[in-house]
């Protein structure tokens, strides 16, 4: 299991939790961001910018901050 | 009958309106706030010919908890609706149920348009809309906002709206949406097409930037160039040969002299109207917003509208967050400052997508501070390349514009109170601008424009002319001439303009170009004209937004910051230029 900003570019995964306050879990959860989803991760800014994930067929832009808070598991790499 | 279109941000809502409602589209404010939503109507398909009013309500998730002043909005008009058409996205339809859940929850009378119904086949998605409408209870009605297909359905289905009869546990809604996506929903997996690829790159750091950067970069250049030949090749010559003729005419009947003579018409040079500096509310009055401004403004919007409705706007969102991040806002802020551009109330307005007040304080004020709007830019451009200065001064005003906006935004984040909030932002794949909803758009933008910018322009001249002869203006400009002269190196008429800045920038900066100043003059009065004070429009709009407090804590800021990069500008100038 491993934070979503640790995840390699183009990496399958499904989200296994979510550590952050009620606040948090309710904005993710608005764009279908919560555990048990499975995830792709699109890209990430350099310097701790956002990660940019697709989720449901569409494309989010994360926070690096959420996304660190985003534990996921890795299932593969298609690529 | 009040049909409230209600849905996610980017499900095609605003174009499903522009299909629905007439040419008769007015854009007004929520009583109470200031928060902006588009009204229209239509025919509904009845004996008698009833008109029901369509209320565009801007784009929400979830009903849950408002996490910003524009949710909030949402929520309170969703009171006052007949019916709900409920707009969702049929190739996201999971996250748009959430949604519809919420709604059904609340017995509202409810239609279903599953949008984008073509691109769902596209990618590999159909869903049983007929199974989707027994499950709910509600008319689901597959449509084609950008080709109209499957509207004469959704018309006719207004009518049917009801309550639904889905019944769920809210605890699990999740779950229920789990159990109807599987009922109703078959996915294929798709190929990745060049849309596909473009999306990538231009997200991707190594080829976003570049990308950005040439976006914006031939924006700016078609904004210019459609901007300068409009006034070239159209509204200069309607005014030089048609308008012209007839203000002469009428300065004979005053044998050219008198108060009221230079008040309407302003003062002759040579026996002839001089549009940029005559100064009577009949001639430069108008000149200055129909065809110095105007122009530049409608090409600003068709730019503008373009990159909102292409999808591009989020991207950039997404590569210039990790500036924001560092100035105590995020990528979100870009749209506010994109609008600014245009004209900066509706930027200050639009600063209620940011979650916080601080993010709300932190986005306002460099705005209102670094961004010039199009009616004041427009006026700089014709002043700045009056000679043969060509593009210097131009590049040193935004390169100075954007210097302060990154210092200011570094200091207000370390000095600033409260919280900030992290980008949290929906991509969607780029789309090909519907056309008539970007026609519809640039209308709504443009009647906008001469509703609030005529009757400004012509007080401002106005009151210009009365200061000068009053000798106001003469005595205010001795009053600060250590300032003005001291510490920016202006000459002491430029007071004038600064006066008339208070009320309207773009009067102000035609106010600079009798005062024949050199470069470094022109672009130090530019920048402190742009910087030290909001002209009263915005004034007022951030008063309404931030509060008193904010506002005077935000004008503080301003002149401060104007005091210092003026004067810091007019030392390193002296050395440059």
């Amino acid at each position: 299991m491993i934070p979503l900003t640790q995840m390699p570019k183009g990496a399958f995964g499904i989200i296994v939790q979510i550590a952050g306050g009620r606040r948090m879990l309710l904005r993710l959860d608005s764009l279908g961001i919560r555990p048990g989803k499975s995830i792709r991760k699109i890209s990430q800014q350099a310097l701790r910018g956002p990660v940019v994930v697709e989720i449901d067929r569409t494309q989010v832009a994360v926070g690096f901050g959420m996304a660190s808070h985003i534990m996921v598991q890795p299932s593969g790499n298609p690529d | 009958m009040k049909i409230l279109l209600i849905g996610n941000p980017n499900v095609g809502k605003s174009v499903v309106f522009s299909r629905l409602t007439g040419t008769n589209v007015i854009a007004s404010n929520y009583p109470g706030t200031t928060v902006e939503f588009t009204k229209g109507y239509m025919h509904l398909p009845s004996d008698s010919g009833e008109i029901a009013e369509i209320i565009d309500i801007p784009g929400i998730y979830t009903l849950d908890e408002p996490s910003s002043k524009a949710e909030q909005v949402a929520l309170e008009m969703l009171e006052q609706g007949d019916i709900v058409l409920n707009v969702v996205n049929a190739t996201a339809l999971e996250r748009g149920l959430n949604l519809t859940l919420q709604l059904l929850q609340r017995n509202i009378p409810l239609v279903i348009a599953l949008n984008m119904w073509d691109e769902a086949g596209h990618t590999g998605i159909s869903i049983d809309a007929e199974k989707l409408e027994q499950t709910l209870g509600v008319p689901c009605v597959p449509t084609t906002a950008v080709t109209g297909q499957g509207f004469k359905e959704l018309v006719s289905r207004i009518k049917d709206a009801k309550p639904g009869t889905f019944s769920f546990n809210d605890d699990e809604r999740w779950q229920a949406i789990g159990n109807i996506i599987e009922k109703t929903e078959s996915i294929i997996r798709h190929q990745h097409t060049f849309r596909d690829k473009l999306a990538d790159a231009s997200i991707s750091p190594v080829s976003g930037l570049p990308i950005a950067a040439a976006v914006l970069y031939v924006s700016f250049l078609i904004i210019r160039t459609a901007g300068e030949a409009l006034i070239t090749y159209v509204f200069s010559p309607l005014f030089e040969h048609l308008w012209a003729p007839v203000l002469l005419k009428m300065s004979s009947w005053f044998q050219g002299r008198g108060i009221i003579h230079d008040i309407l018409i302003g003062r002759l040079s040579n026996g002839e109207i001089d549009f940029e500096q005559s100064f009577g509310l009949l001639s430069t009055g108008l000149y200055v917003p129909v065809a110095a401004v105007f122009p530049y403004v409608c090409a600003f919007y068709l730019v503008l509208s373009f990159l909102e409705d292409s999808g591009y706007l989020p991207r950039l969102a997404v590569l210039a967050d990790n500036l924001m991040h560092r100035l105590g806002i995020h990528g979100n802020a870009i749209l506010p400052m994109m609008l600014g551009f245009g004209c900066n109330v509706p930027g200050v307005l639009s600063t209620r997508i940011m979650e916080t007040d601080r993010e709300r304080f932190i986005t306002a004020t460099l705005m209102v501070i670094s961004v010039p709007c199009m009616a004041q830019l427009g006026m700089i451009v014709g002043l700045l390349q009056s000679g043969q200065h060509g593009m210097t001064g131009l590049t040193i005003l935004f390169a100075t514009l954007l210097i302060v906006w990154i210092v200011l935004g570094l200091i207000l984040n370390k000095t600033i109170k409260g919280e900030s909030m992290e980008i949290f932002l929906e991509i969607p794949p780029y789309r090909i601008p519907y056309i008539r909803g970007l026609a519809k758009k640039l209308w709504m933008r443009i009647v906008w424009f001469f509703k609030d910018a005529i009757p400004w322009v012509i007080a401002g001249v106005f009151i210009a002319n009365i200061l000068y002869v009053f000798g106001i203006i003469n005595f205010l400009g001795t009053l600060a001439a250590p300032v003005v002269s001291g510490v920016l190196g202006l000459p002491k008429d430029a007071v004038g303009a600064l006066t008339i800045g208070f009320l309207r920038k773009d009067v102000a900066v035609g106010m600079l170009v009798p005062l024949h100043m050199n470069l470094r003059q022109l672009i130090i009065a530019s920048v402190v004209l742009t910087m030290y004070f909001p002209c009263a429009a915005t004034f007022a709009t951030l008063i309404r937004e931030l509060g008193l407090k904010a506002m005077f804590k935000s004008a503080l800021i301003m002149l401060a910051a104007t005091l210092i990069t003026g004067g810091l500008l007019n030392l390193v100038l002296k050395l440059a230029l």
